[in-house]
Formats: C-alpha cells, sequence, structure tokens
C-alpha cells in the first residue's frame, strides 16, 4: 500500500470504525482490553499482562455532548465530558478496565465519577505518578505503585504475569517508539515529506491496536514516505505545546499547515512516546520502568520535575528543532496547559522566540479566524 | 438574672470571646510576618492543606506564609478583582484557578497583605500537598518569580478505600527528612525532637478538641455555624496547631459552644432549617452569601471546606514524622469524591440535616469538577433535597447576586412546603 493509501486507511479506522479493531483483536485472542484515559499509562504492564491497552481519547467532533455535560460544572474540558459521554453511549462496553492518572484535579475527579457509574462490570483504577522526581525515594515509590497496578491487572486476567511476557511487553513498546521517533526525525528534517495530520493519524491508530501490529503498519509507512514527490515550500519551522491530552481536532492540525507553518514537533499523543530512550530490558522489569518514568521521560505540564523547569526545556526543545516559533494550541479549560502559559512566554520573551497561543475544543469545526490568525503571525516572521 | 438577659450576655460574649481570640491570635501572626520581613527573618511558603508542617518549621525557627490565606483575605475585603487582573495581563487565563491570580497579582503590586502590611519574601517555597495539582504549579510560580528555592512535597493521593498504602507514608517521610535537611542548612539550627514531639502533643490536643466542637452541630440547636462561622475557626487552626495558645483558643471556643448548647442558642433567631455544604464559599460575596441562608433560618450543620482535620487521625507524638506524613495523605481533598460523598452523606444523616447545597466554584476543579454527579447521588439515589448553586471563591465577576438568590429562595420555599406537609402527616399519625 502507498503512503496516502496507508494514511486514508487510518483514518477511515480513527473515523468510522474504532472499536471494530478492539473487537476483533478480542475475537481472536479471547483476550481482555483496558482502556487508559492520557497522558502516560504503564502500558508495558497493561499489555504484558495480555491485555490490550486503548488510548482514551475522547470523542472528537462527531460526538455530541447530550447527557455529560450534567455530570460537571461548567468550567471544564472537552475530553472529561466527552469520554463521560461515550460511556453514557454505552460505546466504552469492550472495556473490562480504565486507568486514569495523577494529570489534573479534573481527569481525576473524572475517575472516581466512572467508578460510581460505570465500575459495575469493570475496574476503574486511578494511578499517582510520583510528582517529586527529585527525591530518592520517588522510584521505591514508584515501584510500589506499579505493583499495585500489576496486581489489579493479574485479579482481572486471573492469572499471573510471567517476567517473560513483560519483558517482551516493554520490548514491543520500545520499538514502536523507536518508529514514531523515525517519523518526528522526518517530520524535523524534511518536514514536506510528512505533515503533522498524517504523522498523527500514523500515530493515533495504534491507540486501538497491539504494538506489533502498529510497528509494522509504522514500518510500511516509514518505507513509503521517501517516495513522495513532494516538494518543500517556504513555511516557518514552529513546534506545538500544550495538546498533551485532549487532541487538536485533525483538521486544526491541517489548518496550521496550510496557513504556512511546518509543525516539526508536537506533544500530540505525547503518552506514546512519553520515554525518551529505550526502557532497559536487562534487570528488574518493574524497576526499569519506575526509573524511566523518573529519569527518561518527556517533559509536559502533567508532570512536574523541578530538577530541569518546564520552560527551560521547552526553550531548549525550541532550540534543538531549530524552531523559530512556538504555537501554544491548549484545549479550552485545560488548566495544566493553561498554567504553564505564563512561565512559557516569560522563558520565550527572554530568548527572542515568537509565539503564538490558540484555544481549541474537540467539537471545532471551523478554522477560517484561526488560519488567518495564524498566517498573519507566519508572515510577519516570515518577512520580518 | 433572668433567662433572656443571660441568653443575651452570652451571645454577646461568643461574639466578644473567641472573636476577640482569633482577631489577636491572627493580627500577632501578622506582626510577627511583618517583623520576619523586616528582618528578613527565614521563612517559607507553605500551602493550607499540608499546614501542619508549620510545627516542623517552627521548631527550625522558620516562619510561614500561605499565599491561600492572602487570597482569601484578599477576596472577602473585596480587594481581589484588581490583583487577578494584573495576573490575566501576564498571561494567566480567566479560566484558571483564581486564588493564584490573586496570589500572583499581589506579589507584582508589592507582595501586601489585604491590611497592608508587608509580606516577608519566602527563602523556602514549600509545596506540602498535591491533592490540588494547581497548588504545584502554583508554588513553581512563586519560586520563578522569588528566585527561592523550590521543594514540592509529593503526598500520594488515597487511590481507593480508607487508608494509604504504608509506601505512601515511607514516601512521605522520606521527602520530609530532606526538607528537614534543607532547613538545617538554611537557618544553621538542628531539629530538636523533643520540641517537635511537645509541638505534637499540643496538636494532638487541639485536634481532639477540634473534633468534639464539630460535634456539637448534633445538637438542635446548632451552637454555632459549622460553615459561616466555622471558617473563622480555621485560621487559628492553620497558624497556631501546634501551640499552647491554640489549645487554649480551642479549649474557650469548645466550652462557649457547650454554655451555647445547654441555652439552646443558636447563631439565628430561630433555626428553622439545617444544612450541610460542600465546597469553598464566594469570599468576594461572603457576606451577601450568608445572608441568603439566614434569612430562611438554615444554619449549616456540616461541611466539607471547614473539615480540615480528617476525623480518623490526630497527631502522634510518638510517630513524629510518620504522622506528620499522615496527616495531609488523611485530608478529604486527598481521597476520591466517592469518600467525599460518604464524609457528606453522614454529616446530612448524622447531624440530621435537611439539605445539602453545593457550591460549585468554577475555578476550582479540585471541588467542582463532578458536582451534577454529586447532585444527581444525593437527589436521585439518596432523595435527600440538594441545590447546587455556582459562582468563585475569589473572583467577584462570576457571582450573580439576583440569580443566586432566585435559587435559593425557590429551593427553601419548596423545603418549607414539604416540612409544612410532612409536620401535618406526623400531627395527623399522632393523632
Ligand atoms: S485536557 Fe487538560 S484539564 Fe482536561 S483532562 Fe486533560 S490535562 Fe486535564
Ligand atoms: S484549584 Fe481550588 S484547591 Fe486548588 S489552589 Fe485553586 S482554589 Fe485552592
Amino acid at each position: 500500500m502507498d503512503f496516502d493509501g496507508l494514511v486514508a486507511q487510518c483514518r477511515e479506522i480513527l473515523e468510522e470504525h474504532p472499536w471494530q479493531e478492539i473487537q476483533r483483536w478480542k475475537e481472536k485472542t479471547g483476550g481482555k482490553a483496558a482502556g487508559y484515559f492520557p497522558v502516560y499509562s504503564p502500558l508495558e504492564l497493561i499489555y504484558g499482562n495480555g491485555m490490550l491497552p486503548v488510548g482514551l481519547m475522547g470523542g472528537g467532533n462527531k460526538t455530541e455532548i447530550e447527557r455529560a455535560d450534567s455530570y460537571f460544572g461548567s468550567f471544564v474540558c472537552s475530553i472529561v465530558k466527552s469520554t463521560t459521554e461515550l460511556a453514557l453511549r454505552g460505546e466504552l462496553q469492550l472495556l473490562d478496565g480504565i486507568f486514569f492518572h495523577s494529570i489534573c484535579d479534573a481527569a481525576r475527579n473524572l475517575c472516581y465519577v466512572f467508578k460510581r457509574n460505570f465500575s459495575s462490570d469493570r475496574f476503574i483504577e486511578y494511578i499517582h505518578f510520583p510528582q517529586n522526581p527529585s527525591s530518592p525515594s520517588a522510584v521505591d515509590y514508584l515501584i510500589s505503585e506499579l505493583k499495585r497496578i500489576r496486581h489489579v491487572l493479574e485479579e482481572a486476567n486471573g492469572r499471573r504475569m510471567s517476567e517473560e511476557s513483560f519483558k517482551q511487553s516493554i520490548h514491543a513498546y520500545n520499538e514502536n517508539r523507536a518508529l514514531i521517533q523515525r517519523l518526528y526525525k522526518i517530520k524535523a528534517e524534511s518536514p514536506h515529506l510528512l505533515s503533522t495530520a498524517e504523522a498523527y493519524q500514523l500515530i493515533r491508530v495504534g491507540s486501538a491496536l497491539p504494538p506489533e501490529e502498529h510497528s509494522s503498519m509504522l514500518r510500511t509507512a516509514l518505507e513509503e514516505i521517501p517516495k513522495r514527490r513532494v516538494r518543500p515550500r517556504d513555511k516557518i519551522r514552529v513546534i506545538l505545546e500544550g495538546s498533551f491530552c485532549e487532541q487538536p481536532p485533525v483538521e486544526l492540525l491541517e489548518a496550521l499547515d496550510e496557513a504556512g507553518c511546518y509543525i516539526i514537533d508536537d506533544d500530540l499523543l505525547l503518552g506514546r512516546r512519553w520515554f525518551e530512550r529505550e526502557v532497559p530490558l536487562d534487570g528488574d522489569p518493574i524497576r526499569a520502568l519506575a526509573e524511566s518514568y523518573i529519569d527518561r521521560s518527556r517533559y509536559s505540564s502533567v508532570s512536574h520535575d523541578w530538577r530541569r523547569p518546564r520552560s527551560e526545556r521547552l526553550v531548549e526543545r525550541a532550540r534543538q528543532a531549530q524552531a523559530t516559533a512556538v504555537v501554544f494550541c491548549i484545549a479550552k479549560f485545560c488548566e495544566p496547559a493553561l498554567l504553564d502559559y505564563p512561565l512559557f512566554k516569560d522563558a520565550l520573551e527572554r530568548e527572542g522566540i515568537p509565539h503564538v497561543m490558540l484555544e481549541f475544543e474537540e467539537k471545532m469545526w471551523t478554522f477560517d479566524k484561526l488560519r488567518t490568525e495564524i498566517e498573519t503571525f507566519a508572515e510577519s516572521i516570515l518577512f520580518d | 438574672m433572668d433567662t433572656q438577659s443571660t441568653e443575651k450576655k452570652v451571645h454577646s460574649q461568643y461574639q466578644g470571646k473567641i472573636h476577640q481570640m482569633q482577631k489577636a491570635l491572627m493580627a500577632r501572626w501578622m506582626a510577627e510576618l511583618e517583623q520576619a520581613a523586616e528582618n528578613h527573618e527565614p521563612t517559607a511558603c507553605l500551602l493550607v492543606a499540608g499546614s501542619n508542617l508549620s510545627m516542623l518549621l517552627r521548631c527550625l525557627g522558620i516562619h510561614q506564609v500561605y499565599p491561600e490565606l492572602n487570597a482569601l483575605q484578599l477576596a472577602i475585603r473585596k480587594q481581589s478583582l484588581p490583583y487577578i487582573q494584573i495576573a490575566e495581563e501576564r498571561g494567566y487565563s480567566t479560566d484558571v484557578c483564581s486564588y493564584v491570580k490573586a496570589d500572583v497579582g499581589a506579589f507584582f503590586a508589592g507582595n501586601v497583605s489585604s491590611l497592608g502590611t508587608k509580606l516577608p519574601q519566602p527563602t523556602l517555597v514549600l509545596s506540602c500537598f498535591s491533592g490540588c495539582n494547581v497548588y504545584i504549579k502554583w508554588f513553581e510560580h512563586i519560586a520563578a518569580y522569588t528566585g527561592a528555592p523550590l521543594y514540592v512535597i509529593d503526598v500520594p493521593f488515597i487511590r481507593s478505600g480508607n487508608d494509604p498504602c504504608p509506601e505512601d507514608i515511607d514516601y512521605v517521610v522520606s521527602q520530609l527528612k530532606e526538607v528537614i535537611g534543607i532547613c538545617e542548612k538554611m537557618t544553621g539550627r538542628k531539629l530538636d525532637y523533643d520540641e517537635l514531639r511537645e509541638r505534637l502533643a499540643y496538636a494532638r490536643e487541639v485536634e481532639r478538641l477540634w473534633l468534639e466542637i464539630k460535634e456539637l452541630t448534633k445538637n438542635i440547636p446548632s451552637p454555632y455555624d459549622d460553615y459561616f462561622d466555622c471558617i473563622t475557626l480555621m485560621g487559628p487552626m492553620v497558624a497556631f496547631r501546634g501551640t499552647r495558645e491554640g489549645v487554649e483558643f480551642f479549649q474557650t471556643a469548645k466550652k462557649e459552644f457547650e454554655e451555647r448548647v445547654r441555652l439552646k442558642i443558636g447563631p439565628l433567631p430561630e433555626e428553622k432549617f439545617r444544612i450541610v455544604v460542600e465546597s469553598a464559599p464566594p469570599y468576594p460575596y461572603f457576606r451577601t452569601f450568608r445572608d441568603l441562608f439566614s434569612k430562611w433560618g438554615a444554619c449549616a450543620v456540616g461541611a466539607t471546606y471547614t473539615t480540615p482535620q480528617p476525623p480518623d487521625f490526630l497527631h502522634d507524638p510518638e510517630r513524629p514524622l510518620e504522622s506528620l506524613a499522615e496527616y495531609p495523605i488523611r485530608i478529604f481533598t486527598n481521597r476520591g469524591l466517592d469518600q467525599r460523598y460518604d464524609l457528606l452523606r453522614r454529616y446530612v444523616t448524622e447531624r440530621s440535616a435537611d439539605a445539602l447545597i453545593i457550591h460549585s466554584v468554577k475555578s476550582c476543579r479540585l471541588f467542582s469538577v463532578g458536582h451534577g454527579d454529586m447532585r444527581e447521588y444525593f437527589s436521585k439515589n439518596l432523595g435527600i433535597p440538594t441545590l447546587m448553586l455556582e459562582s468563585d471563591l475569589e473572583d467577584p465577576r462570576y457571582f450573580s447576586e439576583a440569580q443566586m438568590k432566585n435559587r435559593v429562595d425557590a429551593f427553601f420555599e419548596v423545603l418549607e412546603h414539604k416540612k409544612y406537609i410532612a409536620g401535618k402527616a406526623q400531627a395527623i399519625t399522632e393523632a
């Protein structure tokens, strides 16, 4: 299949029948599936237990919020509401368990709304990731938390996970992350060959597939990309910051591209490439996973590591990517991203890096205003 | 002396004595801080939810400032809006926690308190609670703006059930040890564990008294309003928990309230309704908000917001660090919504309340996300009349008095009618 065909296939799966893939996998293997809310979830543990990890990425712009509104206040991001809406409609029926994580107050409370309303035939678990990685005790704490989760999974599965299958799973995700990184490398080096909207769909389709199957799709994509005949255009190189949890509509990513931006790095689907380096396969896998979280994680607004402030890391990321500007693309009411913005802004201004801020909502469907705004921004830089 | 004048006297004494004591304590505290500012004495920024650490810091001669209390004071004195706007000009969104914005704004406007006194610059920014994620970011910002070193104590959330895992306590204890090391270095002073134990013993006494005072709201009428009056008791709890003055204050409070129980005096001329309240009040309209309920003779007999002390925990001088660690883990904002529901349900049933009032604070997700589900659970599943109101704890722009009043009035009209019918039915059965 050529590249465009592959992307079209991903788009179709994502838009038309995301649950069919999960159904198919469950039927084929007789295994269970566990959903995970963003951002990072220990997929390695879930899959190592023989369960299919399924990314819950919100309802997109095709899900009308009818009943979920009444569960929350008015100051809540879309993904919290749309995920509840999906559950109310019975669309999460295939999931035998769901994980939520300590990313923000909204997602945490959502976990307990789920516990009350949707836990009759599945487990609902909250994972507390350490917010003080500088403490030498954080690793031990996280090991105990991961062991607890391992126990939850084993209980649900009715059998113990072997060390071998755990390691195999870590290996599969290491490989999957490496392939995703290769896509990002292309995006950075030859952004005309791979747009962000395309890369995004190729990666996102993996939230409903076992890692090996997804990796083989990515390999095909990587083979096909160099064959594409696309000419580079005069656009500014930007990095996207702030879309680590709720995902902007694909059309928004396309609009940014059309408005004159090559997005060479972003934080979309961040949980799928959470570790900057491989999770080591020698030694105790739980410890390896915990240490990776503490020392090899990406920075994001939902994890805190004051050994290296996030604003420093944003500047560094922009420099490394040789970006001319930063586009903040933040979900409306996303407090972690909105609260990080003032410090990010100060740091970028100190460094003389131009930036612009956009707020989006899942159900957004017109992008003209936004396109014009970005065009003006891009032009002001290009013709500076 | 006839009963009426005794009543009057106790009533005015109540207004006088602990209120005066409370004012004196808080004024002393502000004066200490002002002096600390002048003399550049070591000061740490702390958060209310982990304010039990003040005991540790006192032993090391470190003053404490609470950005939250400052934000609260600014709001209650109707000074918050200009500061919120200063923060918004700096890039803070209109949709983020307004406590943070008022504090940041006040910092950039010269770091003064609501009374105009100078607040000390922190020598250490100590985030001591992570049950609210905004806390961590708030303190990161303070550290960035003041240049003071930051330490974030991560307090694992109670993920399920009632009790923390032992590993969670170990984790917090290890972090406390690191904090002690940092503070010892900062002040050149060694932590005196005997002094710490002594302070914890005072705290234990304060906490025991506090829980006993709270139980008094079971009486009809309740001797005080567990929401509006109790908020004033929280200041001394936060600032003087591990001190003799704290113990004396709560002893006096308890005595006064017991006397009121004996005389059957409540905060209102007549207690017609007993309510339980969830979440923080709209501080910029504190008085107005209170009046909306007083008018109906509604007295709060329970509230989550005024539950800073976990009902199942007291500090233990024999386990100093462990109990310092366990306190923030166990407070209700560090537990799932299911446990908050449980706490509210117990307040409603054990204290014979007629209704639950949910004040949904827009910019505080910790409280507000899920309030709709909470209303559903209480009104539908438990059949408890529940009213949900929405505004903010700091930002006056979200308070609409007329709308609020209409909703409260409509709610109590129905409640009154129901009570009337129920009373009639009872009378018929008895006849
Ligand atoms: S979009 Fe932001 S606020 Fe909403 S759940 Fe995700 S991290 Fe939390
Ligand atoms: S979000 Fe709520 S609990 Fe957290 S700092 Fe703001 S007001 Fe306080």
